[in-house]
């Protein structure tokens, strides 16, 4: 595939799956998004990178129809986004609910949009074992490590199968070791996720592990500072890490966000 | 039993402790029986005391389903509209103050001397900690829940059905043991200002005869009556939501 084009003029013939057009967001008087313009190609996998506080989560709340933009529009497929519902969306927190097993809450999301509670169940019991966690499925979520609830939550979103997946640093509370091994089993799993997979994080490392590309976002008010293409191969592993090319888009990363000379 | 024991203990001590003091200081048992008097008045008026004590407990319990639907559904209302919440919510906090043994005449006069009006002030007595309960427990959403419940595009019906109820739980049931610790005493209330059966009317008459062990056994007998309530309520706690009374979630 060519060089990806952002800042599409918008209109006839765009082939995003998700964009941004000219987006500002302002609130309580702060200037927190300025002029955002980027999309996102179907079947491809963005990272958003930016400094904490740069309104990469507020991008992403809009990219997933819960606010709407002070100025501008978001787009899915096409046409302007009006509302949340159609994407699918993991928040910073894994917020799983006590009083529900593990199977459980894998399921709220289909509950939560009007599947039957068995069906919801079976399909969330079916997932597990997918994903090879069908020993946690009775399991209340208090006895599960860091790193397992963070699966569960994403479990949770994939369930819902729809064709966008937002990842709000979805690893973000979780300890180095535990955060490698998380980005190891995504990449594992990646393809049978969602096609298309937003995630924001303020880790250079797992962007440029786990995207095809690198949107790094500048000091508020956020414009896009760099669009990375990684030209990375696949399938990868950890190891890619070590390579030259990685050191070499790393450097440009950082230079973005302006830590590196 | 080991977590009952030093209760147990402790109430045996002071039993022990009272009856010698009772004895050594020769206190007459119509000022203060000892337990020993009260154990066997209690045995001697069993039939009496059961009798009395039925009526007692059914106004304590329907008084107390009554609290608890009004407070469910003040709190509700409440923490739902903006306009219940500045309307409603300050008049009941004010209700509060009023000392319930000063409303409860008006009640006997307006229906009589039935179960009614004791009913009413046991809700009086136990609907309000439900009520901050219930509005507490909604509040203490956490936010970013509802965003997610948002986010999968659900309606705000299953969104209180799914995730806010059941996370207020722990706050309503910190009100019902509260509520529920009260209304034996709201239903005793309600018969000492005008009645012709329950343990209040027993305890005012047995007041009136000097009959003062028996009256200590029907204190007893009220007291182990609300105990159970609050066991019964810890129980179905303990079976309806056992993840309330994790500390660690």
């Amino acid at each position: 595939m060519n060089r990806v084009s952002f800042q599409q003029s918008g209109g006839v013939g765009s082939r995003s799956k998700l964009a941004a057009r000219g987006v500002g967001v302002t609130k309580g008087g702060v200037r927190i998004l300025d002029g955002i313009d980027f999309a996102v190609e179907p079947s491809t996998f963005v990272a958003l990178v930016g400094p904490s506080g740069a309104g990469k989560s507020t991008l992403l709340s809009l990219l997933a129809g819960l606010e709407p933009p002070t100025e501008g529009t978001i787009e899915k497929d096409g046409s302007p986004l009006s509302g949340p519902g159609t994407v699918a969306y993991m928040p910073q927190n894994d917020l799983l609910l006590p009083w529900r097993t593990v199977a459980g809450n894998v399921a709220l999301g289909l509950e939560a949009t009007g599947t039957s509670k068995r069906e919801a169940r079976s399909r969330a019991n079916k997932a597990l074992s997918r994903f090879g966690l069908e020993e946690f499925a009775d399991v209340p979520p208090w006895k599960l490590s860091g790193g397992m609830r963070s699966r569960v939550a994403l479990l949770r979103t994939a369930l819902l199968d729809r064709d966008v997946l937002l990842l709000d640093e979805p690893f973000g509370a979780l300890d180095a070791l535990t955060r490698r091994h998380l980005q190891g089993w995504l990449l594992d799993v990646r393809e049978e996720l969602a096609a298309t997979i937003v995630l924001v994080t303020h880790d250079v490392d797992e962007a440029l592990l786990l995207a095809d590309r690198a949107v790094v976002l500048g000091q508020r008010p956020a414009r896009v500072a760099l669009d990375l293409p990684v030209k990375l191969e696949r399938p990868r592993t950890m190891e890619i890490e070590t390579t030259k090319e990685f050191s070499r888009l790393k450097r440009q990363l950082l230079q973005a966000l302006g830590v590196a000379g | 039993m080991k977590r009952v024991l030093p209760a147990v203990v402790l109430a045996l001590g002071v039993l022990v402790l009272w009856e010698i003091g009772v004895r050594v200081f020769g206190i007459p048992a119509f000022l203060l029986p000892g337990p020993v008097e009260i154990a066997s008045a209690f045995w001697e008026s069993r039939e009496l005391l059961l009798f009395h004590a039925v009526p007692t407990a059914m106004e304590a319990v329907v008084g107390f389903a009554g609290a608890a639907a009004a407070g469910i559904l003040s709190g509700v209302l409440i923490s739902r509209s903006g306009l219940a919440e500045r309307s409603l919510y300050p008049w009941l906090v004010a209700s509060q103050t009023l000392p319930v043994i000063a409303v409860a005449p008006v009640l006997v006069t307006w229906f009589g001397y039935g179960v009614l009006p004791k009913v009413l002030v046991v809700v009086l007595f136990c609907f309000f900690p439900i009520t901050v309960g219930v509005v507490d427990g909604l509040r203490a959403t956490d936010p970013d829940l509802l965003r997610l419940m948002r986010s999968f595009g659900a309606s705000k019906f299953r969104t209180f059905f799914m995730v806010e109820a059941p996370g207020a739980l722990p706050f309503v049931f910190g009100g019902v043991r509260l509520a529920v610790t009260y209304c034996v005493v709201g239903a005793v209330i309600g018969e000492w200002v005008g009645s012709s059966e329950g343990l209040g009317f027993l305890m005012i008459q047995d007041k009136n005869q000097f009959e003062t062990p028996r009256l200590f056994a029907a204190i007893a007998l009220l007291s182990a009556m609300g105990v159970t309530l609050f066991l019964t309520v810890a129980l179905a706690q303990r079976l309806l939501a056992p993840w309330t009374l994790r500390r660690d979630t």
